[in-house]
């Protein structure tokens, strides 16, 4: 069962009204439609363009500038692991490494199961208790192999 | 009588189990029977001691730390509920009175006063610790005297330019009155090696809605937004808790605090572009484009949110404001060296035994930060390099130490001291690998708009591959000089234009990393 709402095109108008009286509306927009589908579906930036009174060009052109916006579904679990500079003073690319290995995919991908997406971040400001993660949300510092692993079983369920 | 117990709620104490400890506690209290309230409180920044437990007896604060799930059964037998004496609680994780640290107790909080102290969510706890008393100043004088006081107490942009705060609000309060001016507050702290935006925001999110009120009514704007990035969402809710309490008690909304002076204010998340932290990109996607940075002028004291006149700060600016209302500009501009005046929030990061945040007046030696402070590094070897100010930060090398914490001096060496974090690498470090980063996180993070930029990071991030694979070395390192000459004089911002400063001083500095022969110690330190 997807922890998300399947596309609805009424649904869509729906979060558009509720955000419409706010200033510069975009963002919270696709924030709440990623929030409600998973992910940003592609039958939403004409709908979007046509209630905004934008073009979707414009549509597109935010929804493909922020690394957030997913344009498919993510995996069931996200880990993310920080790959910027305090991380890296720790060994966060090791823990990369190890991660790629053992579920078989590069950073940037899902599992062909489906159950978990590997992505880098730059930088949780966790970065006195580095190498740090994020797992569906949840921070994790002090990450070494051991806890490494933990994670991977806990996104492998 | 009900004992008081803390247990951060800060993300770094979270990520290192604070919940499952607090829960452990709270677990345990009641088996024992024991009379306990968890108060979940910011962190005092001592980080390496998180999840850091403080217990309250007789007015002081005593710590246990890094109290793990599985030491809460020990602590509990030493006897962290029972009434008597605390220094007859033995415990091998017991730190003593956390106010009497040499941790806490060399640095000078102005900004994080509170921080740690309080429960960040709570107005009555705020109000107890002098919270608001900055606002109730600033309702006592005119704006243009709450402008100046701002100006007199020398504060500058913590967000890393370093531009006179005072100067830009006076700017916005200059434009004509009857028009929407906004208060935006720059929370989109992506520089690794930085948390003091997260801790604050976390720890003590009330100082936050304070300093931006100051601001609106300084200059006459009426709304604000704190752009917050969306890698921090327990900051999001620590903020919203905050400004809705504030909203209640009447802080926030058409009359601040029974005035005449309307002030609301928003969060907004950002959507993971780094780019977003330089403030005219962060205008842009605020109003919900692509966070493309704009040419400069017009100014957004000018022209700025929605085409209308904003001041627009970093974390630590507006929440330097308060206190300088407060006590006074002379009592900030009173610490600190140079034209750098009042403290800075140091974070202390990266390969480091005492990790944490450290606020102190500017002047401090690097040196002091790293070995004194910092404890060297966690790994026990040597400091290889200390980056200051972020991915666009300079490297600097152990002949660098004695260089002070001040805007001024770290320029004098071709650094800059950006955002205050200072990431430590030990000498497994290889230099020409994070030259090589530094390039290729300019590469994801360019926003596009402008070519030394966009292709300039690009080209940088290939020739390094070339140079670490030893090919025509000597040509290929003429090829990043010059790259990062074309990127530091001709990008439209600080993410191209600074990009040179990570990558030059590894060079400069590191030479053996990228098959030069080393420089004499001597040409080192100069």
């Amino acid at each position: 069962m997807s922890r998300f709402e399947p596309w609805s095109e009424e649904r869509t108008v729906e979060i558009v009204s509720q955000h419409q009286a706010l200033e510069g509306p975009l963002m919270p927009i696709l924030h709440a439609i990623q929030h409600t589908f998973g992910h940003v579906p592609e039958e939403a930036i004409p709908l979007l363009a046509r209630e905004l009174n934008l073009s979707r060009a414009e549509v597109h052109g935010v929804v493909t500038f922020y690394h957030d916006f997913r344009r498919e579904l993510a995996g069931k679990h996200v880990l993310k692991l920080c790959r910027a500079e305090a991380c890296q003073s720790m060994g966060c690319e090791r823990l990369v490494e190890r991660a790629e290995d053992r579920l078989g995919i590069e950073c940037g991908n899902t599992t062909a199961d489906g159950r978990v997406t590997l992505e880098a971040v730059y930088c949780l400001g966790l970065c006195a208790t580095a190498p740090s993660a994020m797992i569906d949300g949840r921070v994790v510092g002090r990450l070494d192999n051991n806890r490494l692993d933990q994670l991977l079983k806990e996104a492998q369920v | 009588m009900t004992l008081r117990v803390f247990v951060p709620r800060d993300a770094a104490a979270v990520a290192v189990g604070a919940d499952e400890v607090a829960a452990a506690l709270a677990a345990a209290a009641k088996k024992a029977g024991a009379k306990v309230h968890i108060v979940r409180n910011g962190s005092r920044g001592l980080l390496w001691l998180e999840p850091l437990v403080e217990i309250e007896r007789d007015g002081a604060r005593y710590g246990f730390g890094p109290v793990s799930v599985a030491d809460v059964e020990s602590l509990v037998k030493a006897g962290l509920f029972e009434g008597r004496p605390v220094s007859e609680i033995k415990h091998p994780l017991a730190i003593g009175i956390v106010d009497e640290h040499p941790y806490w107790k060399r640095q000078t909080r102005l900004t994080f006063a509170r921080c740690g102290i309080t429960d960040p969510v709570s107005l009555d706890d705020y109000l107890a610790h002098d919270g608001y008393k900055g606002l109730e100043r600033a309702l006592a004088i005119k704006p243009a005297e709450i402008v100046d006081e701002v100006a007199k107490s020398g504060l500058r942009g913590r967000g890393g330019a370093g531009f006179p705060t005072g100067i830009k609000w006076k700017t916005v309060h200059d434009t004509p009155m009857g028009q929407q001016k906004y208060i935006v507050c720059n929370a989109d702290e992506g520089d690794s090696g930085t948390f003091a935006d997260r801790m604050i925001m976390e720890g003590d999110p009330f100082l936050l809605v304070e300093g931006m009120t100051i601001a609106g009514i300084a200059v006459g704007a009426t709304r604000g937004y704190i752009y917050l990035r969306s890698e921090y969402p327990y900051a999001e809710v620590a903020l919203n808790q905050a400004i809705a309490a504030a909203k209640k008690a009447g802080y926030l909304g058409p009359s601040i605090a029974g005035s005449k002076h309307a002030f609301e204010l928003e969060v907004r998340m950002g959507a993971g572009a780094y780019v977003c932290g330089e403030e005219t990109s962060l205008l842009e996607s605020l109003e919900g484009k692509r966070g493309l940075v704009r040419a400069k002028p017009p100014l957004p004291a000018h022209k700025g949110l929605f085409g209308q006149p904003t001041v627009i700060n970093n974390v630590l600016s507006l929440c330097a404001v308060p206190y300088i209302l407060a006590e006074g500009a002379k009592a900030y501009a009173d610490y600190g060296m140079g034209r750098s005046r009042g403290t800075m929030p140091i974070q202390l990061a990266g390969n480091l035994k005492f990790g944490g945040l450290f606020e102190t007046a500017f002047g401090i030696t690097l040196g002091e930060l790293v070995d004194d402070i910092g404890g060297g590094t966690l790994s026990g070897r040597p400091v290889k390099a200390v980056q200051v100010g972020g991915p666009l930060g300079a490297y600097f090398p152990r002949a660098l130490f004695a260089t002070p914490f001040d805007y001024e001096a770290f320029a004098a060496k071709d650094g800059l001291i950006g955002h205050a974090g200072v990431v430590v690498f030990d000498e497994t470090a290889n230099m020409a690998k994070q030259a090589r980063f530094a390039f290729e996180f300019c590469s994801i993070e360019s926003c596009g708009k402008c070519t030394p930029c966009r292709i300039g990071a690009m080209r940088g991030f290939e020739t390094m591959d070339k140079v670490m694979a030893g090919e025509d070395t000597a040509r290929n390192l003429a090829v990043i000089e010059d790259l990062c000459n074309t990127m530091k004089f001709g990008s439209l911002c600080a993410l191209g234009g600074f990009t040179p400063y990570p990558v030059m001083s590894a060079l400069t500095h590191f030479p053996e990393d990228f098959g030069r022969p080393a420089r004499k110690l001597a040409a080192a330190a100069e």
